[in-house]
């Protein structure tokens, strides 16, 4: 056979077996090469899975066919345990969930709380949560794109990523004394007041930060490997983002411009000045633009939350649900009995049921409370946004290389353990 | 009550039950054989134009006489409002219809409430569970009476009581 004849063949064949050419459907009766569907298990111990994840690709060829998720490796019935313990208790079970990004977790979690019990959070201490849940959306930016850009072949972007993230990540632990499972939020306000050392060191970084994105970008739009590989890549259309309930910087990526910041605006967020980047063409790129992006509008926040930050309490004082300042509890007997009681019976709850709903980095994060009084949830549902994210992983990996799987993992951002929680 | 809730009353007078609202939030109780029209109208109807599926999520009350609660949260992008649609079943028949064809996301969510609480789904492409393995045999984790140190073989692990 002659070398035209073979690639006329393959040709034929890619288009009988991906899109069946309405034009020329005599394309299906041309001699064809032997083919044949290949199941492919990829994972669960996958380096670009992010976690435990199993996925049976049914491949042609090279071309995905079909791809069914097979979750649950990491599943250890948080919303079970949630129904077991009190509202404070489980503060240090949401660390767990999304375990880059904790502070966000525990951020969306105590909001939740708080609209159950209709308790108003005083001024200071929404700055202070604005700030540190803004500087978790960097660093949950920051891991993305490292990983991302490692999974398809970029390595370098990894170590620059990552030493940044280790500043933010020592500044977290000088805070609250860990790097990723945090619980520095309370329900009412936030554990301490950030001092004038982490003020100064904080905005040491925001002097710092924003060349290095410019450098993070440079390395990534200058190659080619990288563009090919992200563009018109995952494409889906803002409707089916839609339907399938995508939220966060994938939604935005396919051109709507949901955000729960500015929708159903909250905390400190109302008084910054802030934009939403929104993508056009629904695929790989966009979502990282968005990303890159967010990290700069992150910065600008941080930035006028702590120029317009005044003093104040840090806590919301309401007795029968907020915790007592730490210095008091060890030198004052009804701050110790309140204390005491607090995590040992928990704070009546009223009955109702409330859904809230919180920006985090990866998407719509909510939690679903269905209270029937007493100290404990009855039924506490969360709505985690990398679970969603892959039901819609068969529809936009359909047609694409075997490779691009790894790349359309990344894209969602997808942390198994608050997809599997 | 809430001019949404009252729209759902009006095109539905046989499908409504109740509507709640508390803390901002609009919750319409409505009749399981009446849920897949009422989502259909709230899907499509353009003052309602809810596209997008916030969650899916169910609730066990075992004293009750209907036993599991199916809630679906619904949001609208463009009008910017939020609508909790909830439906009782009945422990002897547990099913409902599925809404994968109004919004493709609850493909997946249904799952989980299949896999969690034991509620089929009619005319859901692919109820399988989804968190738990396939082969799992020991029930449904999210009813109340399913103990929390889990079932089967975790049985015969040592728990220490209270009373040690």
């Amino acid at each position: 056979m002659k070398d035209t004849t073979i690639k006329q063949v393959l040709d034929d064949q890619r288009t009988t077996i991906y899109k069946v050419d309405p034009e020329h459907p005599e394309s299906e009766s041309l001699p064809t090469l032997r083919t044949e569907e290949l199941l492919l298990n990829m994972g669960p111990q996958h380096p670009s899975t992010h976690g435990v994840l199993k996925v049976v690709l049914e491949l042609e060829g090279e071309r995905l066919v079909k791809s069914t998720p097979v979750m649950g490796f990491l599943h250890r019935g948080v919303e079970k345990l949630a129904e077991d313990g009190t509202y404070h208790q489980f503060i240090p079970h949401t660390d767990r969930l999304d375990y880059v990004c904790a502070m966000y977790n525990n951020f969306a979690y105590c909001r939740a709380v708080e609209k159950l019990m209709n308790i108003t959070v005083p001024d200071r201490a929404e700055y202070l949560r604005t700030i540190v849940a803004e500087v978790q959306r960097i660093i949950g930016h920051q891991f993305w794109l490292g990983t991302q850009a490692l999974d398809i072949g970029a390595m370098t972007v990894f170590f620059y990523t990552f030493r940044d993230r280790e500043i933010l990540l020592d500044w977290f632990d000088e805070l609250c004394g860990a790097r990723l499972t945090t619980s520095w939020y309370r329900i009412g306000g936030v554990e301490r007041d950030l001092t004038q050392a982490l003020i100064q060191k904080l905005r040491q970084f925001l002097a710092y930060f924003p060349p290095k994105i410019d450098e993070y970008v440079v390395f990534l739009e200058k190659n080619r490997i990288w563009v090919a590989r992200t563009k018109g890549v995952a494409v889906i259309s803002a409707e089916d983002a839609l339907s399938f309930g995508l939220s966060g910087p994938t939604l935005r990526g396919s051109g709507v411009d949901y955000d729960l910041r500015k929708y159903e605006p909250y905390s400190a967020y109302p008084k910054c000045e802030f934009s939403v980047p929104v993508g056009k063409n629904g695929d790989t790129y966009d979502r990282y633009w968005i990303r890159v992006q967010e990290m700069y509008e992150s910065v600008k926040i941080i930035q006028q939350c702590l120029d317009q930050m005044q003093e104040g309490p840090v806590m919301a004082d309401v007795p029968s649900v907020t915790l007592p300042p730490k210095e008091r509890v060890f030198t004052n007997l009804e701050s110790m009995i309140q204390q005491f009681k607090l995590f040992s019976q928990g704070f009546d709850a009223p009955p109702g049921e409330i859904y809230c709903g919180t920006e985090a980095h990866k998407g719509e994060l909510g939690f679903y409370i269905v209270s029937t009084g007493g100290g404990k949830p009855y039924r506490l549902k969360i709505r985690a946004p990398s679970f969603i994210h892959m039901g819609a992983f068969d529809y936009m990996s359909r047609g694409y290389m075997i490779a691009d799987a790894v790349t359309i993992f990344g894209t969602y951002d997808i942390v198994m353990g608050e997809c599997d929680r | 009550m809430h001019s949404l809730a009252e729209k759902i009353q009006q095109e539905f007078p046989n499908g409504f039950v109740k509507a709640v609202e508390w803390r901002g939030d609009i919750a319409v109780i409505v009749k399981r054989e009446f849920l897949h029209d009422i989502a259909k109208y709230v899907h499509d109807d353009p003052d309602m134009d809810c596209d997008y599926m916030v969650h899916v999520s169910s609730v066990d009350w075992p004293d009750d006489e209907e036993r599991f609660e199916v809630v679906y949260e619904v949001y609208s992008i463009r009008k910017r409002h939020r609508i909790r649609l909830k439906t009782r079943v009945p422990e002897s028949d547990c099913i409902v219809d599925s809404l994968t064809d109004l919004w493709k996301g609850a493909d997946f969510m249904e799952r989980e409430v299949y896999d969690m609480m034991g509620i089929r789904f009619r005319h859901h492409p692919d109820l399988r569970r989804i968190l738990m393995p396939d082969d799992y045999t020991e029930g449904y984790p999210l009813r109340k009476d399913f103990p929390v140190q889990g079932k089967g073989w975790r049985d015969t692990f040592e728990f220490l009581s209270e009373a040690q």
